[in-house]
């Protein structure tokens, strides 16, 4: 395929794969039922990954699945199911005066939309922007070994402290 | 690719994230919508670093990642201590710190 094409290519994918997830966040923040909500979700994070992958960083790409997907939707259905959040359409999900969220949400999205256009107006990601899982680990065991050690010793915390916050005594 | 399409989309996914922080007020739609705004922190992490040919961007594109799995856990075990002891994940009736 020529360079040309890849690029074509490239930017269909891209624009698919942005419908999807722009139509998927606004169900999951709409939608009235909790567990189609974690499963627009998982679309979402599924159209996050995939864009990972089409801007070549295929390890944070996988990396999103195995966690995103594989752990983090699974914990948000056991919460779901031990707050026993009743399943179906259910009143109160929304405050009842959404104007003001709506606004603020206008607001950041004008903000930020108007900052990165005046900043950077037509500038091109290189033609191969891919990076070999090698290279992420060459740089996370030296350049960011001590973040990579304080996030390890987070999570073990963060593990204990929700055993300790969520146990019956 | 333009750099500006991932922003822009980035942009976008935040602020649909941020509206359904303040619109929710269930809990768990409320940490789902955190979940959104954190990915869009991420795609942007992963574009920028494409864009200066740098593996940092990726790096704390993987930090991030860990840290919305803590923050999820430890989240989900609060709000099942609320649930425990109010019978609710509405947050609008959790106001003890109102005036």
């Amino acid at each position: 395929m020529t360079v040309l094409g890849a690029l074509v290519a490239q930017n269909i994918a891209f624009g698919v794969i942005a419908a999807i997830m722009v139509f998927a966040a606004i169900r999951l923040v709409t939608t009235r039922n909790v567990v189609h909500a974690a499963l627009f979700l998982v679309v979402v994070l599924g159209g996050v990954a995939a864009l990972f992958l089409l801007m070549g960083a295929e390890f944070v790409g996988i990396t999103q699945i195995l966690v995103y997907i594989g752990a983090v939707v699974v914990l948000f259905l056991f919460g779901i199911m031990l707050t026993r959040t009743r399943i179906g359409n259910e009143e109160g999900t929304d405050h009842p005066n959404r104007l003001p969220a709506l606004l603020a949400a206008a607001l950041v999205a004008t903000v930020t939309i108007y900052a990165v256009v005046s900043g950077f107006g037509d500038a091109e990601l290189p033609a191969d922007t891919r990076t070999t899982t090698a290279e992420v680990a060459d740089s996370i065991f030296s350049t960011y070994i001590i973040p990579f050690e304080a996030v390890s010793v987070l999570l073990l915390a963060a593990l204990i402290g929700a055993i300790v916050i969520a146990r019956r005594d | 690719m333009l750099l500006n399409q991932f922003l822009i989309l980035s942009a976008v996914l935040f602020a649909i994230g941020v509206y359904g922080v303040l619109a929710r007020r269930n809990g768990v739609l409320v940490l789902m919508s955190i979940e959104l705004i954190l990915n869009a922190v991420n795609i942007n992490l992963v574009a920028f670093g494409s864009y200066v040919s740098s593996i940092s961007g990726e790096v704390f594109a993987l930090f991030i990642i860990t840290v919305a799995a803590a923050e999820v856990g430890v989240g989900l075990a609060i709000l099942l201590l609320l649930y425990r002891n109010r019978q609710s994940v509405d947050l609008s009736e959790a106001d003890l710190m109102k005036g």
